[in-house]
């Protein structure tokens, strides 16, 4: 089934874990102006309280104004008892997008989607098409990343969940991220091929801005659409990093209108500021242009 | 819906209430212990009676000491004591159209 939500592709460059069954981090997060922010009813919430998160969260969706952040729910693993009742308080409540934790294979996103779909129509809402993110956390995963991504319509997109990952890697965190390469790869290779986004795991040393920062550059210039942030301290430079500067959105134009200028005169290739352009730059350049336009720091008409 | 057995939703942290329940046979007993007791106290004490009329309780002895917590919050809390008292299984389905 074709997937109709305007919020498929929205922003998305970052993404504020907190935890569903604490009210102090619910009642206002979204002064920090996250794009998203992850309610999680998994590993913050102790195993004796995953029942009183559940009630907490969804009289937090029904009357906490977010002002527009986008509201996922990292639900429980598929192999545990609460999952289930995890999806329907997420579509009763009114989530925009449910996160599947320990995702392993393109199964796993089915039975989470037909669960989604039996909680719409029992709560009368069909019309929702609640969205669905997928988590790689294990080599497994990792493996399967391209038949995820391709798993259902209403998938958005995965990312990566480093703690988990490594441990089953048996390795850990470095500062260097050499051991999360192939997995980041991989990930931001499969969702480019099938159209979906990809989401960086979280950076844990808070006070380590720099190296945060550098995260950050590093797994733009990968590919991917965001970052998971555990902090509010790390939103403003993450959304820094991945909003278009004045200088690329001057070029972006310049490049778009080029490029349609020639075309109609029939020219293939051409320079601009003595840097080699053809029609291979045009998509970057429009989406630049997008990126800042979802940003708001663009208001052309490109 | 007939109360169980003592049950207790919540936590005494800032923003947060903690409400106890226990079966009761003489209506509603309610206790309210809180900071801001005197500017809120009739708002949390109408939220309560309001949510457990709602989930058609009618005999409790409720405890609730509140830390501050907004609306959402303290209905939330009386939801998690009240099924926990009913429920014996966490997981159990819950009516959330009517919470």
């Amino acid at each position: 089934m074709v997937c109709t939500n305007p919020n498929l592709h929205r922003l998305r460059r970052s993404m504020m874990f907190l935890n569903a069954q604490k009210p102090s981090l619910i009642k206002d997060p979204y002064i920090y102006k996250p794009d998203s922010i992850m309610l999680d009813l998994e590993d913050a919430v102790a195993e004796n309280q995953k029942d009183a998160a559940r009630y907490s969260l969804y009289q937090a969706l029904k009357t906490v104004d977010y002002h527009g952040c986008e509201r996922v729910v990292r639900i429980n693993g598929l192999e545990t008892t609460h999952w289930q009742e995890d999806i329907r308080v997420c579509v009763a409540g009114g989530a925009d997008s449910i996160r599947i934790s320990k995702t392993e294979s393109a199964e796993d996103v089915k039975r989470v989607e037909a669960a989604i779909i039996a909680a719409e129509k029992e709560f009368h809402k069909e019309n929702a098409q609640t969205l669905i993110m997928a988590a790689i956390e294990s080599t497994k995963g990792i493996m399967h990343v391209y038949d995820i991504c391709n798993a259902s319509d209403r998938l958005f997109g995965v990312a990566l969940s480093g703690g988990d990952y490594t441990k089953d890697l048996q390795t850990v965190i470095s500062k260097s991220g050499v051991e999360l390469m192939g997995a980041r790869q991989q990930m931001v290779i499969a969702a480019r091929a099938t159209g979906k986004m990809c989401f960086d795991t979280v950076y844990t040393d808070l006070d380590d801005m720099e190296g945060f920062v550098e995260s950050v550059k590093m797994i733009k210039a990968m590919g991917f659409d965001g970052k998971s942030i555990i902090n509010p301290r790390q939103i403003l430079p993450t959304h820094q990093v991945f909003t278009p500067t004045e200088k690329e959105i001057r070029y972006a134009e310049q490049v778009v209108t080029e490029i349609d200028t020639k075309k109609a005169q029939g020219i293939g290739v051409f320079t601009i500021n003595g840097k080699m352009l053809d029609i291979a730059f045009y998509d970057g350049a429009k989406r630049t242009l997008a990126l800042a336009k979802a940003a708001g720091v663009y208001k052309g008409d490109l | 819906m007939e109360l169980k057995k003592a049950a207790m939703a919540g936590t005494v942290e800032s923003s947060d209430a903690q409400i106890t329940v226990e079966p009761g046979t003489k209506g509603i007993e309610l206790v309210i212990e809180s900071s801001v007791i005197h500017q809120y106290g009739r708002q949390i004490k109408a939220v309560v009676l309001d949510t457990l009329k709602k989930l058609q309780v009618a005999n409790a002895k409720v405890t609730v000491v509140d830390k501050g917590a907004l609306d959402c919050t303290l209905k939330a809390r009386v939801e998690g004591a009240v099924f926990r008292s009913i429920n014996n299984d966490p997981d159990t389905p819950n009516p959330w159209e009517v919470l």
